[in-house]
């Protein structure tokens, strides 16, 4: 595993590189363009985090990662099909249990219910929601519905890791509970994470490397390796260096919105 | 005729957001606190009865409307009202629930094709919806032609009544799964069946049951009007009430009409609560 990342203009595919993007660009029929000259790469080990206001097309930039769109120009390759995608709400499945819920990726997949048992169990141990298997959704405050979403996706023990501002709708409290939680399932599971967000903060604090978009049409402004080791003490966040960073990024943001 | 029909939006409840679809149903539930509001009004009701009753009385017109306690007599006591009024019940009750059968076998399948395609929905729907609209008294001579003024015959005029309810929300529930669920299950590479037995007819479910519920409400006024208009087979309730009512037996009449609104009302509540049990656990169906 490596932590230094590389810049996002490499075009070098290496082993471990799991999306490689390469002059991506959008443009939807209705004659929008959310993404121009897109270059970046993803590897084992990297947790990369885009940030950006928002219509600036963060999110299409995930969908043509997960094969939900396909960009109008450009390459855009994926070298795995463990991908795992956390919408930015729960979408659980309301008349299914936490349990059941966490089954389903491996249900469709046509797993034995001895399989999908055994890994959804494994996977809500990991998020923490042991005890809560027979719960059904609404009887779940947001951050345990965001944590079986997540356990959801670990049932297919994902290489790639996409997540689409996952923790945009709770409060700051859960928020950092569960940066912490990811970090933590980051570190154990060894993918590759590639994140939307338009915490800065939030941004800093997961991630090896940042990537800053610009506004519509959105490409790739800036980027900031994030020298913090891993794991992260959760104290970083009050330290010198971090606001810095955050202030730096804060400031790469301002400039490519303009 | 004009029938209302309610749609409800499980969407709401679907995407997590329970606020709305929660305030919705509370809106018309009778709570605890307020029951004897409406049993004020029934005994308000059953004195404004009398009232009447005296007064076509005192005109020596008894007959056209009866006492209260004469229609209650007729309906669980007269021997000779008993026996004609129950066994049309249970005649008029046999064509409501084959001819709502048929409506839910009916309606889901429409409102599964439907689904499919934008162009399949946008096709029929129309129709759907003008058979919502067609006047049942107009076409109820052909029907008899058609399918013969007995048993058959009812359960068709049934049919048109309470299918665009089982249509209309079937369609409207299998539409309620959000943007990001259907996602999910393309991810996975899941086939258009897994994601309609999986996610769609789940997601459908608690529209599929309010459809139901009025579906058998109104599966009930068509057998009785069924019955009216082709009037040939078993009698069932319409033709009770007919002949009562031409007989000028008072009591018997209302009683009939009585047996038959109780039966709208219990199908209406066995109904409401068969959704309940099915998808009241995750949605409030209010």
């Amino acid at each position: 595993m490596t932590l230094t990342a590389s810049p996002p203009t490499s075009a070098g595919v290496g082993a471990a590189t799991l999306l490689d993007f390469s002059d991506v660009a959008m443009r939807f029929d209705t004659g929008t363009v959310a993404l121009e000259g897109v270059d970046l790469t993803v590897r084992r080990g990297e947790f990369v985090t885009v940030v950006g206001p928002s219509g600036c097309g963060k999110s299409t930039l995930l969908r043509i990662a997960s094969g939900l769109e396909t960009a109008t120009a450009g390459t855009a390759s994926v070298s795995t099909k463990r991908i795992g995608y956390v919408f930015q709400d729960a979408t659980l499945l309301p008349w299914r249990t936490v349990q059941r819920n966490v089954e389903l990726l491996a249900e469709l997949h046509g797993e034995s219910s001895d399989e999908r048992r055994r890994k959804a169990a494994a996977a809500i141990e990991l998020v923490g929601l042991t005890g809560f298997e027979k719960n059904l959704p609404k009887q779940l405050s947001g951050g345990m519905r965001m944590r079986t979403s997540l356990a959801r996706s670990l049932t297919l023990d994902p290489e790639l890791f996409l997540f689409d501002e996952p923790f945009g709708a709770l409060d700051e409290i859960t928020r950092e509970r569960l940066n912490d939680e990811l970090l933590r399932l980051f570190t154990e599971q060894q993918f590759a994470g590639l994140f939307i967000t338009h915490s800065v903060s939030e941004a800093v604090y997961l991630s090896t490397k940042v990537v800053v978009m610009s506004g519509r049409p959105g490409r790739i402004v800036k980027a900031f390796d994030v020298p913090f080791p891993m794991p992260r003490d959760p104290d970083i966040r009050y330290s010198a260096e971090f606001a810095d960073l955050v202030g730096e990024v804060s400031h790469a943001l301002r400039e490519g919105h303009r | 005729m004009v029938i209302n029909v309610t749609v409800l939006d499980p969407a709401a409840e679907a995407s997590g957001e329970k606020g709305t679809a929660r305030a919705r149903g509370r809106r018309f539930r009778v709570t605890g606190s307020t029951w004897w509001q409406p049993a004020l009004v029934f005994v308000a009701l059953v004195g404004l009865g009398y009232g009447i009753a005296g007064v076509f009385a005192l005109q020596g017109r008894g007959f056209l409307w009866p006492y209260p306690h004469e229609v209650l007599y007729a309906a669980v006591a007269e021997p000779a009202a008993v026996v004609q009024i129950y066994p049309a019940l249970l005649n008029s009750a046999l064509v409501a629930l084959t001819g709502l059968a048929c409506a839910v076998v009916l309606g889901i399948g429409a409102a599964t094709v439907m689904v499919q395609a934008r162009w399949i929905e946008r096709s029929f729907f129309p129709y759907a919806v003008i058979l919502q609209c067609l006047p049942i008294l107009a076409v109820a001579p052909l029907i008899g032609t058609i399918f013969g003024y007995n048993f058959a015959g009812k359960v068709v005029v049934t049919l048109l009544i309470s299918l665009f309810p089982m249509i209309a929300n079937t369609l409207f529930g299998l539409q309620a799964a959000d943007r990001a669920q259907r996602e999910l299950f393309q991810l996975q590479g899941a086939s258009r069946l897994t994601t309609l037995v999986k996610l769609q007819f789940p997601a459908a479910m608690p529209s599929i049951f309010v459809g139901l519920r009025n579906a058998a409400g109104l599966s009930v006024i068509g057998a009785i009007v069924g019955d009216q208009l082709l009037g040939q087979g078993s009698p069932g309730l319409g033709t009770a009430i007919t002949v009562f009512a031409s007989r000028t037996q008072g009591p018997e009449a209302f009683a009939s009409i009585l047996i038959a609104s109780l039966f709208g009302i219990a199908v209406f509540l066995v109904f409401g609560l068969l959704g309940r049990l099915a998808v009241g656990k995750w949605f409030d169906l209010g």
